[in-house]
């Protein structure tokens, strides 16, 4: 059984149970390995992917329900304010091992689509489901805010 | 000043180590790509050197670098990295005496070979723990870039016929200034090669560093932000099968019986095989796997399964506090000096078993045939892993290979005695067949909280007296709880009875106090145990900090001016004290209410830390930790930047682990599953950290743990700052109910 759906702007038709969470389709079924396996259970955000410009939980979405709907994921982020995260995230050296990153700049990146100045709290409320074990919390907040300033500019 | 009775856990796991690794394997070349290389790429590219990247061969003048025809510069890291910045402080020593372009310069990984690549700090294995690699790799990796430079230099000096005395060099580039030629380490390689190793070599003064004490970016954080870091989860190998292995729900527990037909029937599962520790489900995909592994049926002989609760374990562990124990310290009679003074203070604290839960859950994966192994995984101790391996598959430590990825974190977990996660992994390839086929095995998180190897629970008891005026005269501190070692291929390193492990941090407190007992109590149990971020630090520093807290007050003193007195010989310790203390604005006046401060200072890994915490406890008894100021000296500072995330990273880790961190049994079985139930820290409960470096020219310690000791006691102690109230049981409860 095959789903159809855009994947990083490409109309995309991944044969697969559509009962299988949409996080090892991505990796298994469309090779695309940026998003990354934490917890299974939607609780620490490592396998975070837009739906339709949302960030959402992969590991708990089936295939079948981003049929016809937009995924993008760490591999296709292409937006002003994607470009601003990704280069914060460099600038002020935010990872440590890494292994959440995606999840994290995915979310944040969603974040600054929606609210170009989030205040701490807000970046609280968007964050908050992504757990960094290495505890780069600091510096995602002030890259946060830093790409906010460059995507404004 | 006093002589400590007790070494730091390192000479120890040294001594023993001695003669543990023969094992070598040859250099392998591997395909996935590298820290470094897009950069690396982007600058020769740059430069107009493209054309020239494969022509000619390197210039490998020992182990642990090589520099191409194209002038780039390789460094080959023998520790891995698993977020601490190992590949970025190995290339920067590197590059430093090498004079190198940080553009230019690559990481990758070390093969398995103790030969070229043992942990010198451990001795004769390789290996990665106990914040050793910029230590270990100080000396070694500046003679090795210092030697190559020389190289290079002699080459131009040959070339162009003038005195090396006359040539300098910058970036990757040799400079004759008189007659204004130049060349690029590249250009040289060939006259490099073929020149004699110098035996001896001058180091660069430290006031010539140019990388040292700066800042170069990570090799690693380009492809950390942009999905393309390799970890062992993303390796895909032709006809590559994915594992998930069901284990026992107890300790101890076997497999009795399995059914394994429902599983077998399902899309995409393609064997089921028992193994030592469970029955795997080999599939073409991993959700295949798990699917398979929901539907096997396995009866479990409990027979000898541990099924004691961590309510019974502490129970127990409280009356062995009263009981004789082996001594790890004493000085004087502690007993007597205690019975005999004006104020008496005592109190216990408790310590659960902690999960590291690194953020991949484990995985590796295995290719084995008659002839070898193959290895792929966030390796920690490839010498051990290398030996386990062996065994389980029936061949020589020299028939295993390892390919050392990127770690999604480790905390320990990985640096495993047992090589657990790499023995089923090659148990089960075993199991398949063992006819070459890749398999990866996958653990899931509730795989990763059940399946042991926890940083142990402990009971501490403490008493102490003093006199008249104050003064501490006397101090006795028992500790109840596992042994790491024990049981363990470092078993050897247990003297007279007594685990390093269980009492650094408590045995070698660098407090002047008259009179010092330490006494271990060693319990047995069968849960599996392992080193946690800090290992002993992690709970001894808490008992120590906050009970010298309690003396503090019973003193009526200043808890910092209390400890700062007892340190009057210990410049090291005093100075991070006093640099905390004076940036965080203490005795800057009182906070106001339900805001408190606290002060913690400790010594792990030869790494000195002190931090203050400032917290708010609000009406329903919630703890926010508002502030965190620390303060570390760890010799030369070779990349500040990477040692304050360490501080910050090890601030963060700690406080989730003081806050909510518990690992439970009942009957036996683990009561945590997932992160809903076993709490780490999250964004909004991270406190804004300032990091203050001592500047220093010794040489450099580990930053990866000592960062985490001080954190729970200096923020216990400015709970009691702004409640009045003592925290004796981890993780914190609520304040307000108390």
């Amino acid at each position: 059984m095959s789903t159809t759906f855009l994947l990083n702007g490409k109309s995309t038709i991944l044969d697969a149970d559509p009962t299988m969470p949409l996080l090892w389709a991505l990796r298994e079924v469309a090779g695309l390995h940026g998003t990354k396996f934490g917890c299974g259970m939607a609780l620490c955000g490592a396998c975070t992917v837009h739906l339709d410009g949302q960030a959402v939980r992969s590991c708990v979405m089936p295939l079948s329900a981003v049929a016809d709907r937009e995924v993008t994921t760490i591999e296709g982020l292409q937006s002003k304010q994607a470009k601003a995260v990704q280069s914060a995230w460099v600038d002020l050296q935010v990872p440590q091992c890494g292994y959440c990153q995606s999840g994290q700049i995915m979310s944040a990146t969603a974040l600054l689509e929606k609210n170009p100045e989030p205040s701490d709290a807000d970046i609280d409320g968007a964050m908050s489901g992504n757990i960094c074990r290495c505890a780069t919390y600091s510096r995602i907040r002030a890259a946060i805010h830093a790409a906010a300033l460059s995507a404004k500019a | 000043m006093k002589t400590r009775t007790l070494l730091s856990p390192l000479p120890t796991r040294r001594e023993f180590l001695k003669g543990a690794g023969t094992a070598s394997v040859a250099a392998l070349t591997i395909g996935f790509e590298w820290a470094g290389t897009t950069r690396r790429a982007a600058a020769l590219a740059a430069a107009g050197s493209g054309a020239a990247a494969s022509a000619g061969a390197p210039f490998a003048p020992n182990a642990f670098l090589r520099i191409g025809a194209d002038n780039s510069v390789t460094v080959i890291a023998k520790h891995l990295e698993m977020g601490q910045g190992s590949y970025t402080g190995i290339a920067t020593i590197v590059a430093e005496e090498l004079d190198a372009d940080w553009a230019l310069v690559r990481v990758e990984s070390a093969p398995a070979d103790a030969k070229r690549y043992a942990n010198l700090v451990f001795g004769t294995i390789q290996g990665t723990g106990g914040s050793s690699a910029m230590s270990n790799s100080w000396a070694q990796l500046r003679d090795a870039g210092a030697k190559a430079r020389a190289m290079l230099i002699a080459a131009a000096a040959q070339e162009w016929h003038v005195p090396a005395a006359e040539l300098t060099a910058q970036k990757c580039v040799v400079y004759h200034a008189a007659s204004k030629r130049q060349a690029t380490y590249g250009s040289l390689v060939k006259t490099a090669a073929g020149l004699p190793v110098p035996q001896t070599v001058t180091l660069k003064e430290p006031k010539n560093f140019t990388l040292i004490g700066n800042r170069p970016l990570r090799v690693d954080a380009a492809s950390k932000s942009d999905g393309t870091a390799q970890f062992t989860l993303d390796v895909v190998l032709p006809g590559m099968l994915v594992a998930l292995l069901k284990r026992p729900p107890l300790f101890g527990a076997t497999v009795k019986s399995f059914d394994g037909t429902a599983a077998a029937a399902l899309p995409g599962v393609v064997k089921v095989v028992q193994v030592p520790r469970g029955v795997a489900v080999i599939a073409r995909s991993f959700w295949a796997a798990k699917q398979g592994r929901d539907a096997l049926k396995v009866e479990w002989d409990e027979s000898k399964a541990e099924k004691r609760g961590s309510v019974e374990l502490m129970e127990e562990y409280r009356r062995l506090a009263d009981q004789p124990a082996l001594s790890a310290r004493k000085e004087g009679d502690a007993k007597q000096a205690i019975g005999n003074a004006a104020h008496k203070i005592s109190a216990t604290y408790e310590f659960p078993y902690l999960a590291h839960a690194p953020m991949e859950p484990l995985d590796a994966v295995v290719k084995l045939d008659a002839n070898g192994c193959e290895i792929w995984a966030g390796d920690q101790f490839q010498t051990i892993d290398q030996m386990n391996a062996a065994l389980t598959a029936g061949l020589k430590p020299e028939q295993v290979s390892i390919h050392t990825l990127y770690a999604g974190g480790s905390f320990g977990r990985r640096a495993n005695l047992g090589s657990d996660y790499i023995v089923e992994a090659v148990s089960i390839a075993k199991a398949y067949g063992a006819d070459g086929t890749p398999i990866k095995l996958q653990w899931t998180r509730e795989d990763d909280l059940h399946g042991g190897l926890y940083r142990p629970m402990y009971f501490h008891k403490l008493e102490a007296g003093l006199d008249a005026h104050g003064q501490l005269t006397g101090w006795r501190h028992v500790i109840v709880g596992q042994s790491i070692m024990a049981g363990t291929i470092f078993a050897a390193g247990i003297k007279n009875g007594i685990d390093s492990t269980s009492v650094e941090g408590a045995a070698n407190i660098a407090y002047a106090i008259p009179n010092i007992a330490v006494d271990l109590a060693t319990t047995k149990t069968g849960v599996p145990v392992l080193w946690w971020r800090v290992v002993g630090s992690s709970h001894t520093s808490f008992a120590v900090e906050a009970f010298m807290d309690e003396a503090a007050h019973a003193a009526g003193e200043d808890p910092y001016a209390f400890r700062r007195k007892l340190l009057e010989h210990e410049p090291r310790m005093k100075a991070v004290l006093e640099l905390a203390a004076e940036k965080a604005g203490w005795g800057s006046g009182p906070l106001p209410a339900g805001k408190g401060r606290g002060i913690a200072v400790a010594e792990a890994f030869k790494t000195f830390v002190a931090q203050v915490a400032e917290v708010s406890v609000d009406k329903e008894g919630n703890i926010k930790v508002d502030r965190v100021v620390c303060a570390v000296d760890c010799g030369t500072p070779i990349n500040p930047d990477i040692i304050t995330a360490q501080m910050e990273g090890g601030i963060g880790f700690g406080l989730g682990a003081v806050l909510y961190g518990a690992i439970t049994m009942k009957e036996g079985r683990i009561e945590q599953d997932n992160f809903n139930s076993y709490r780490v820290l999250r964004m909004n409960e991270m406190p804004k950290v300032e990091v203050h470096i001592v500047p220093s020219t010794a040489p450099p310690t580990g930053v990866g743990e000592p960062g985490v000791a001080p954190i729970g006691p200096a923020v216990a102690n400015a709970i009691f700052a702004a409640t009045g109230k003592r925290i004796h049981l981890l993780p914190f409860p609520k304040m307000g109910a108390a």
